[in-house]
């Protein structure tokens, strides 16, 4: 089975400056794939390449089999897009605004109006059905984008860092809706950088940064291949402290930030042994997560 | 610049959806729109022709509120695209997001630059009939050659839509247009012909007015309005397609720019 979305060492600059650089991606059909990356690490450049609405300096693109962006337009019949930041049509109602959305498309009234029950139940929008958008709260203008994006029924949806600005409760109720559709058979190509996000949906994962992918596979096995199993955050005034003087013959990679040691080791037995004779600190022992890759791998300096 | 920046616009009956949504937002508030348009219009028509015409004489065997009628239906017509293709596109444009949600359906730039100059120059066609209207019904126009004016209204708001999409494509915000208006709009209204002819300015000025656009629109008008033909005709056509044409590649070419970014 051909990919859905294939891409080729793809290059893009602005202004001298390397935003992608050299990225290739294979995705298949069916595939949740997640683009993780610091800010401005090039995610949504990559999307953005990959619509066809920016031309890349060098490499080549392949979505749903058109070559892009020389067939760009035939290949977003078959993509619904979630953009990072809101572009609803204020003017509009939320009905209003999935009707005029699938005339983009070349459908017709009838065949959008008939499809408009089926997407505000997706979406926990019937009864805000004949509302403006500004009276919308935010975890319902992102559900209706993400109709929106699914008003042409399309084989692959784009999502630019879908749940971004959302309370928990609208988080969770997007999740639920995204793994309906992985369930349908549906792609889908997110952005994020909320790592517990991209540990629950998807299938495999690029990380990337400074325009490159510094990594790319499952999320189990990027765990196993970049991180000790185990972490132990020890925290407290004295953390830094004792981090200094006794972390080291205890774990054998260990990082300080502000108050908190997190020590990664294979056997935590010994650790935590030692940190039960330790008053002064508190400490907690997880299994190890994506997180902690995405700290390895991209480095704990802040990015803005 | 980067060369397929350059290639020519390739249009296609895709920006038809387009142009709908933005009939469809101006139906909700389309009795004030109307109403917004006709006003300032109407007001100095009826003001300076009343009030100032009545100070002179006769001019070419018109009066002067004749005189004005010509001008007003052109230079309202002028300002509607103008408003549309500046603040609202803009407002689409950058404030909105709304190109940027139609961009990632299979509509092109190509197709939103077309349907935004169309639906301003929609907004010319109905502002200059609406003026129209108001001169049959003050009597200042008999001719059935004054309906060749509502497809002059088109074309002047194609022209002016056009160029217009060109300031939209260059501006940091909307303070910019506050220059294109005190720069370009108002002094074509003084040069032009719309409060008296351009035979009064001096050569040189009568030069810079030859090469503007709203004078040739203008130079169709008022003959039509007296049941004349107009002079030169095709001239005037051909200079205010010219500019629609070039400044619709200009602004396609400058957006295209804007937003590969």
């Amino acid at each position: 089975m051909s990919p859905a979305i294939l891409a080729e060492n793809l290059h893009k600059s602005y202004g001298g400056q390397k935003v992608v650089d050299g990225i290739s991606l294979s995705i298949n059909k069916g595939e949740c794939f997640g683009l993780l990356g610091p800010n401005g690490a090039g995610k949504t450049t990559t999307l953005r390449l990959l619509l066809g609405l920016s031309e890349p300096d060098s490499g080549t693109i392949n979505l749903m089999g058109q070559a892009v962006p020389q067939h760009a337009r035939e290949a977003r019949v078959r993509v619904g897009v979630v953009p990072q930041m809101d572009n609803l049509d204020p003017d509009f109602t939320v009905a209003e605004n999935l009707l005029v959305y699938g005339r983009y498309f070349g459908m017709q009234d009838k065949e959008i109006r008939a499809r408009i029950p089926m997407l505000l139940e997706f979406a926990n929008l019937t009864h805000k059905r004949d509302v403006k958008i500004p009276t919308l709260s935010g975890g319902m203008k992102r559900r209706l984008t993400l109709a929106r994006a699914l008003v042409h029924d399309p084989d692959v949806i784009f999502l630019d860092e879908p749940t971004t600005g959302l309370d928990p409760q609208a988080r969770h109720l997007i999740w639920q809706r995204l793994r309906e559709l992985i369930a349908r058979g549906k792609t889908l190509l997110l952005t994020t950088h909320f790592m517990d996000e991209a540990e629950r949906l998807c299938h495999r994962l690029a990380v990337l940064d400074h325009g490159r992918i510094i990594a790319q596979d499952t999320p189990p096995a990027l765990i196993a291949q970049y991180i000790e199993p185990q972490v132990v955050e020890v925290f407290g005034e004295q953390a830094q402290a004792w981090a200094h003087a006794h972390a080291a013959h205890y774990t054998g990679r260990f990082e300080v930030s502000g108050e908190t040691a997190f020590c990664y080791v294979t056997d935590a037995e010994p650790l935590l042994a030692h940190l039960k004779q330790q008053p002064g600190l508190r400490f907690l022992h997880r299994p190890a997560n994506l997180e902690d890759v995405f700290l390895k791998l991209t480095g704990r300096e802040m990015r803005e | 610049m980067k060369r397929h920046f350059l290639a020519p616009p390739r249009l296609s009956l895709r920006f038809f959806p387009i142009w709908r949504r933005h009939f469809l937002v101006w139906r909700k508030v389309a009795v004030t729109s109307v109403l917004g348009h006709l006003a300032d219009p109407v007001i100095y028509l009826v003001g300076l022709g009343y009030g100032l015409g009545s100070l002179l004489p006769t001019m070419n065997g018109m009066s002067y509120m004749t005189f004005l009628a010509a001008g007003t239906v052109c230079y309202s017509t002028m300002n509607s695209a103008s408003f549309e293709a500046l603040y609202s596109s803009f407002a689409r444009m950058h404030e909105q997001r709304t190109w940027e949600a139609i961009l990632n359906t299979p509509v092109t730039l190509d197709d939103v630059v077309l349907a935004e100059i169309l639906w301003a120059a929609s907004k010319s066609l109905l502002s200059g009939t609406a003026v129209l209207l108001v001169v049959w019904l003050l009597g200042l126009s008999h001719s059935a050659l004054s309906l060749w004016l509502i497809p002059l209204a088109l074309l002047v708001g194609l022209c002016f839509a056009a160029l217009g999409l060109i300031m939209t494509a260059l501006a940091p915000s909307y303070d910019f247009f506050m220059y294109y208006f005190t720069l370009v709009i108002t002094p074509m209204m003084l040069l032009c012909g719309v409060f008296f002819p351009v035979a009064q300015l001096p050569g040189f000025w009568q030069g810079v007015a030859a090469a503007l656009p709203l004078t040739h629109a203008i130079d169709i008008a008022r003959p039509l309005l007296r049941d004349e033909f107009p002079s030169g005709m095709l001239l005037h056509v051909a200079v205010l397609c010219s500019y629609a044409i070039a400044g619709m590649y200009l602004s396609l070419v400058l957006l295209r720019r804007r937003l590969s970014k």
